[in-house]
């Protein structure tokens, strides 16, 4: 072994390593020694560390610790004050009425706070993240409500949905007319431009208008009402306005015509708790698509 | 060839010296001077200001707070005596870091590192830190003989490191106290603290600043300056012939002789400098360095070698500032024969002043005439825009409705844009549908969704500009902003 201190470089006058490559020599510049102590000072505490807190897996477990500290629990407490946080101005929620809490700005900006997020989670992937919905998914933003637009109906279509297989669900659907034979394909094309033509939208040449009406009074009143203005009570959409839900083109609506419709909303009772639906209610109905 | 030297007799080349050096311990000594009462007053000031400011109160009404300065963090507000900022006001803050980057250059144009030398809180505390230690220890001498002495620590020089030390914390932990007041009231803070009922952050904000004092101005001192620090590389940058730095006149001072030989040297009529070689310039110097090796980065400009050189120059019967406030222009001129001159007056400070006083100006009329009433608005993107059963477009908002006066207002809102357009804010019924009003209280926000319904009729195809404005109704104040109406 070399005796390196002995070993003096004669340009700066300090010791070296005593290793050499070429002719150079390494100079002996040890690491301060502060950095060094807590360099092994932070192994000490990643010992401690190892052995106060769970740290080592096990074939079916875990090292637990010494004192059975776990991340999952301090959740679990963490989760279980923010309920207490929440948990009074939850109840208000939950304790108001509809109409009163649009009317109150602290209970509308926390219904429309945690309605948002609650319909982030659950109701976008149909009707888009903000309400804009799709086709066969109705668009929550405008005027037009199959199931009606109050905030009680709108409450009512969220606890129970459409056609969900819920006692209370909504139900009714347009029917196959031309599946189930009841219309022939050239009555389903006059019915669906005579529907056109309601809306005002303009017609294929040579259509029978005369026997459109027929053909409407005949199957259609029934639900979608004289004049086609619709019936919330059956879902029935409003044929004369300017909103369609599966498209408004003659291809559309004879499709519509000749296979049915029969959309499913699912019912949130049961899944989400009262309060929160409450809150989405009121946050569907601000939307700007309440009546 | 390899003949081992002595490294002490190992030409100094500062320009090719390694990038670190183990730290020298400096010893600065007490001087007293002009520089050094400056120094003194402006330590007093900076700190009592730092420390008291807290405490200064200002009326501001029933139910605001009455600190002249307060950061208040959970209600978003920062108050600064008669100014009250909000969160939406921050580019104050952009305009005070412009005009304080600014004065720091103007300040370096004029007079150098005045900022390194003088106001720099590193430069303050660790002047104030050097104090304590002369206090303790004693000057110089006594504490280079007190550190290199290799007796067994006696009792007495255990109880001055403990004294010292106990006073450095002690300053330190006040400097933390202190600022832990800027962000909430207080006498009542200070009652908390003592009671230890005071919130954990503020306790844990304490020991970081302690620390950060303790350590920084008690034993990192220079080397946060040489080391640390970004301003001696960017001051580099900024300075020019013209600025006044702390300069040591070789053209007066060299060839350096003992005063002996130099009176015998004059009598013979020969040329000899001023300087007589005393290393007071270095012995003062709270970054250890030689100020006649000329401009340094180490140097912080404290003046203090003017202060210990003016002192020897007296003793000795020479004129003063042999070392003082000069540049490198003079000494050329000087050796050229000519009279020295000094431009304060140029182009860069001229450049510099205009900018301070231009960002000042605007700052000072926007704050003059800042709004009470303020209005934010945010267009809906998802969807955008909204037809509706009977062919009309519906664009949503969301409106922010700011009210910074002392009085709950009531705000009416309307839209100008879209022909025709009625306006309707949820959860609200108002009696006039076109013109919904809202109770905005005093000093808060008010988030609400706003929605503009225009007849599909005589409304362009594409976006058009629609404008909100919201008044307050019994004092007729006015805001607005300006947003795009939609066509779906």
């Amino acid at each position: 072994m070399t005796d390196h201190h002995s070993d003096i470089d004669p340009v700066s006058g300090r010791s070296t390593t005593g290793h050499e490559w070429d002719g150079i020599k390494e100079l002996n510049t040890p690491l301060p020694r502060w950095w060094v102590i807590t360099f092994y000072l932070t192994i000490v505490w990643a010992i401690g560390y190892w052995i106060v807190y769970p740290a080592w897996p096990l074939i079916s477990s875990n090292t637990t610790g010494l004192f059975g500290y776990s991340t999952r629990a301090d959740v679990a407490v963490e989760l279980a004050n923010l309920e207490k946080i929440r948990g009074a101005k939850m109840v208000a929620l939950g304790a108001a009425s509809l109409a009163d809490i649009e009317k109150d700005p602290a209970l509308l900006a926390l219904a429309r706070a945690k309605g948002k997020t609650v319909f982030g989670d659950n109701c976008a992937p149909c009707h888009g993240s903000g309400g804009a919905g799709a086709k066969g998914y109705p668009n929550l933003n405008d005027d037009d409500w199959l199931w009606g637009g109050s905030l009680d109906q709108i409450m009512q279509t969220i606890q129970f949905g459409a056609r969900s297989g819920h006692a209370k669900a909504h139900e009714g659907q347009m029917l196959a007319f031309g599946k189930d034979g009841v219309l022939k394909p050239d009555e389903i094309v006059t019915a669906a431009n005579y529907v056109r033509a309601l809306s005002g939208l303009p017609t294929r040449k040579g259509y029978d208008a005369a026997k459109g009406e027929k053909i409407f009074a005949e199957n259609c009143v029934a639900c979608h009402g004289d004049g086609g203005k619709g019936n919330p009570e059956m879902g029935a959409p409003n044929l004369t306005d300017k909103i369609w839900l599966y498209g408004s083109d003659e291809a559309s609506l004879i499709e519509t015509i000749s296979q049915g419709r029969a959309g499913v909303m699912p019912a949130w009772e049961g899944r989400l708790d009262p309060a929160t639906i409450k809150a989405m209610a009121v946050y569907v109905h601000s939307l700007g698509g309440g009546k | 060839m390899n003949r081992p030297v002595n490294p002490k007799d190992l030409p100094i080349d500062d320009d090719n010296g390694p990038l670190y050096v183990a730290q020298k311990k400096v010893y600065p000594q007490s001087i007293s001077g002009t520089f050094r009462r400056i120094k003194w007053g402006l330590m007093a000031f900076c700190l009592g200001v730092y420390y008291f400011l807290p405490f200064v109160r200002w009326n501001r009404g029933l139910g605001a707070p009455s600190q002249a300065v307060l950061i208040d963090l959970p209600n978003s507000r920062f108050y600064f005596f008669f100014i009250e900022l909000w969160p939406q006001e921050v580019y104050y803050f952009t305009g005070l870091l412009i005009v304080a980057a600014v004065a720091l250059f103007l300040m370096n144009s004029v007079g150098g590192r005045i900022w390194c030398g003088y106001l720099c809180p590193q430069t303050v505390w660790t002047d104030l830190f050097y104090a304590v230690e002369r206090l303790v220890e004693g000057d110089r001498r006594e504490r280079m003989k007190k550190d290199k002495s290799s007796d067994p620590m006696k009792l007495e020089r255990i109880s001055e490191i403990v004294l010292k030390h106990s006073i450095w914390l002690l300053i330190g932990w006040w400097t933390g106290g202190a600022w832990v007041l800027y962000f909430n009231d207080a006498p009542t803070l200070v009652r908390e603290l003592v009671t230890f009922q005071a919130p954990m952050i503020a306790y844990i904000w304490i020991g970081i600043l302690t620390a950060t004092t303790y350590v920084l101005a008690g034993f990192m001192r220079e080397q946060v300056c040489t080391y640390m620090c970004p301003w001696p590389r960017i001051q580099a940058a900024l300075t020019d012939e013209w600025a006044l730095n702390v300069t040591y006149r070789y053209d007066r001072g060299e060839k350096r002789t003992s005063v002996k030989k130099a009176a015998e040297l004059r009598a013979l009529g020969e040329q000899v400098g001023d300087c007589v070689d005393c290393y007071q310039c270095v012995a003062v110097c709270p970054t250890g360095i030689d100020i006649r090796n000329g401009p340094q980065l180490e140097c912080i400009q404290c003046g203090l070698c003017i202060d210990a050189c003016d002192n020897v120059m007296a003793k000795i019967g020479r004129p003063k500032r042999l070392i003082g406030y000069d540049n490198d222009v003079n000494i050329q001129r000087r050796q050229e024969g000519k009279a020295p001159i000094y431009r304060i007056v140029r182009a860069r400070t001229v450049a510099y002043s205009a900018i301070i006083a231009a960002v000042g100006g605007i700052m000072i009329y926007t704050l003059a005439t800042r709004s009470l009433l303020d209005v934010n608005v945010l267009h809906d993107r998802n969807p955008v825009a909204v037809r509706l059963s009977d062919g009309s477009i519906r664009n949503a908002y969301t409106v922010r409705l700011l009210n910074k006066s002392g009085y709950d207002r009531v705000i009416a809102i309307d839209a100008n844009g879209p022909v025709n357009a009625t306006i309707h804010v949820i959860g609200v019924d108002s009696v006039t549908p076109d013109r919904p009003m809202i109770v905005v209280p005093r000093d808060s926000t008010s988030e609400l969704r706003l929605l503009v319904t225009a007849p599909a009729e005589g409304n362009p195809e594409k976006s058009i500009p629609v404008r909100f404005h919201v008044t307050d109704i019994g004092l007729g104040e006015v805001a607005s902003a300006t947003d795009n109406f939609v066509a779906p």
